[in-house]
């Protein structure tokens, strides 16, 4: 699978490689958010803000900077943001963290919309591209390291501290867990991809203003297609992220009139006959087959 | 030195003086007891020296050591260990995993997996829970939920053992159980205090009994002096008369 995605751009070119980038932004963006909001319970709605700090970080230096180094600035800059941000938000609970990372993101929109104003005079910027292979690559590293970051906390006891926040936050730091720090820098680590990915979609838009780089659906997607795929373990959110972003595109292509309303249809049915996701779905029909009736109900 | 000791400890809510003016200590091996009628201020005395809460004057020292800046999780690594009225386990993880979390964050030592596992697992078994140790604790019965939390408190071999209403609950055979498990405690060298309404059982376990009533301490002494105290007799027995 990973030397199939590999090699890719050498078997074919165009339209599938630019998907395939498409998908894999939407993985990354997915299981960095799942990496924190799925054992704590905290959703955060502020991943279109790490990842719009990584297009202007793009636009910013890439040309002057090599794009790898960009790209690591980016990841630098969105992780700072986050650490601020989390420090400040992460003693919120519930429905508060929820609404105050929403407002975050409306907040750096407009910050950065003024700061163009006063210091640039112009509402957007180009951004120096780069060609569709080098940032099909540079996604696919990304998304990588991204799966490898989760699936090393999952397994530490780093994963435990998380999940237990997320089971009982009293009862974890009375267990001697320090719940800021943990709560703070998985939110700040999450970003670091975030902020990357931000950074290599920019270079494939050459144009970019505040309403392009910190469009809230990059806040909203990555909660849906987390809840689409599934989030018991990392599979889920991956092929949600496929499934949810090639229907998203079909969609469009084939009935762009039509695109949202079927696209929202799509989603209801999923939540409400899918709760587990269609990885949940999977399991249960594969218990059903192989258990017969002691399937689980 | 003691173990532990407050001085002056108050906590207001809003007006209500939950805690007011109280000091208190407790020695090295010493079972201490704290009793008293419901909102006396007992849990919330817990609150205070686990840092759930902060209190509003007065000071507490551990070792020696102020404690009452402190937040909670450096307590606990300090050597603190609580278990809650209501219980507070992490219903979806398996009792050793919830143990595991008390071994591996319950100290400032660094622990390997395995040796955690390993003091885990002698946690488990000291509360009698071994054939439990995979069963998600969510779907424990109450009873086998304050085990896990005696459990998940000792597996980073506290100092201190608070325990706040262990036998509520609990049927006459799993108290005189529970009274075994504290009595070996003891014989561990961990300091306990705990508050309890099962009467047999804390005056027959408890070296010494402080007794608060809306939030003041009323009596101190051996089980045999609080028991023939006027002043809680009166509040015991004489609660219906304000009634």
């Amino acid at each position: 699978m990973f030397v199939l995605l590999a090699l890719l751009p050498t078997m074919t070119q165009g339209y599938l490689v630019t998907l395939l980038t498409d998908i894999l932004r939407y993985a990354v963006l997915t299981v960095a958010w799942v990496i924190f909001s799925g054992p704590t319970g905290y959703m955060s709605l502020a991943s279109a803000a790490f990842y719009g700090i990584g297009f202007y970080v793009a636009a910013v230096f890439n040309g002057p900077l090599p794009f790898a180094v960009v790209i690591i600035v980016a990841g630098l800059v969105a992780c700072v943001m986050a650490l601020v941000v989390g420090a400040l938000t992460l003693r919120l609970k519930g429905v508060y963290f929820c609404i105050f990372t929403f407002a975050l993101t409306l907040l750096v929109n407009s910050v950065v919309l003024e700061i163009e104003r006063v210091v640039t005079g112009t509402r957007g910027r180009f951004v120096e591209t780069e060609s569709t292979q080098t940032a099909y690559y540079a996604m696919f590293i990304v998304a990588v390291l991204t799966v490898i970051m989760a699936v090393l906390i999952r397994r530490s006891r780093y994963g435990l501290a998380l999940q237990s926040i997320g089971e009982h936050e009293e009862a974890a730091a009375h267990s001697g867990i320090n719940v800021v720090r943990v709560k703070v820098l998985t939110f700040a680590a999450t970003a670091i991809v975030m902020g990357m990915a931000g950074a290599i979609i920019a270079t494939r838009r050459a144009y970019i203003d505040p309403g392009i780089a910190f469009n809230l659906d990059t806040s909203f997607l990555p909660v849906l297609m987390a809840l689409f795929g599934g989030m018991a373990n990392l599979v889920g959110p991956v092929i949600g992220a496929a499934v949810f972003t090639y229907i998203g595109e079909l969609l469009l292509t084939r009935f762009p009139d039509l695109y949202m309303l079927i696209f929202g249809v799509v989603l209801i049915l999923a939540i409400l006959f899918m709760p587990n996701g269609i990885l949940g779905l999977a399991q249960t029909t594969w218990a059903k087959i192989r258990g017969g009736r002691r399937a689980p109900a | 030195m003691h173990l532990l000791e407050g001085q002056g400890v108050t906590r207001y809510f809003g007006g209500l003086a939950a805690v007011s003016d109280v000091d208190f200590y407790v020695d090295r091996g010493e079972i201490l007891g704290l009793i008293g009628p419901n909102g006396a201020g007992k849990t919330t005395l817990f609150n205070l020296i686990s840092a759930a809460l902060k209190p509003t004057r007065g000071k507490i020292t551990f070792e020696g050591r102020d404690i009452t800046p402190l937040p909670a999780y450096k307590i606990r690594r300090l050597g603190i260990a609580r278990t809650f009225q209501t219980v507070k386990i992490f219903p979806h993880v398996s009792v050793l995993k919830n143990v595991m979390v008390g071994a591996l964050f319950g100290t400032d030592r660094y622990l390997s997996s395995a040796e955690a596992r390993k003091k885990a697992e002698a946690a488990i078994e000291f509360v009698d829970m071994g054939p439990f140790k995979d069963v998600p604790a969510g779907d424990l019965t109450l009873a086998q939920q304050k085990r896990l939390e005696v459990a998940r408190a000792l597996a980073s071999e506290p100092k201190l053992l608070l325990l706040d209403e262990l036998m509520a609950g609990l049927t006459p055979t799993e108290v005189a159980e529970a009274m075994g498990d504290i009595a070996e405690l003891r014989s561990r060298g961990i300091t306990v205090i705990m508050i309890e309404h099962v009467m047999q059982a804390i005056m027959a376990v408890s070296d010494r009994i402080i007794v608060l009533d809306y939030g003041k301490k009323i009596a101190e002494g051996t089980p045999a002096e609080v028991a023939a105290n006027p002043k809680v007799i009166e509040v015991y027995l004489g609660e219906e008369c304000h009634a």
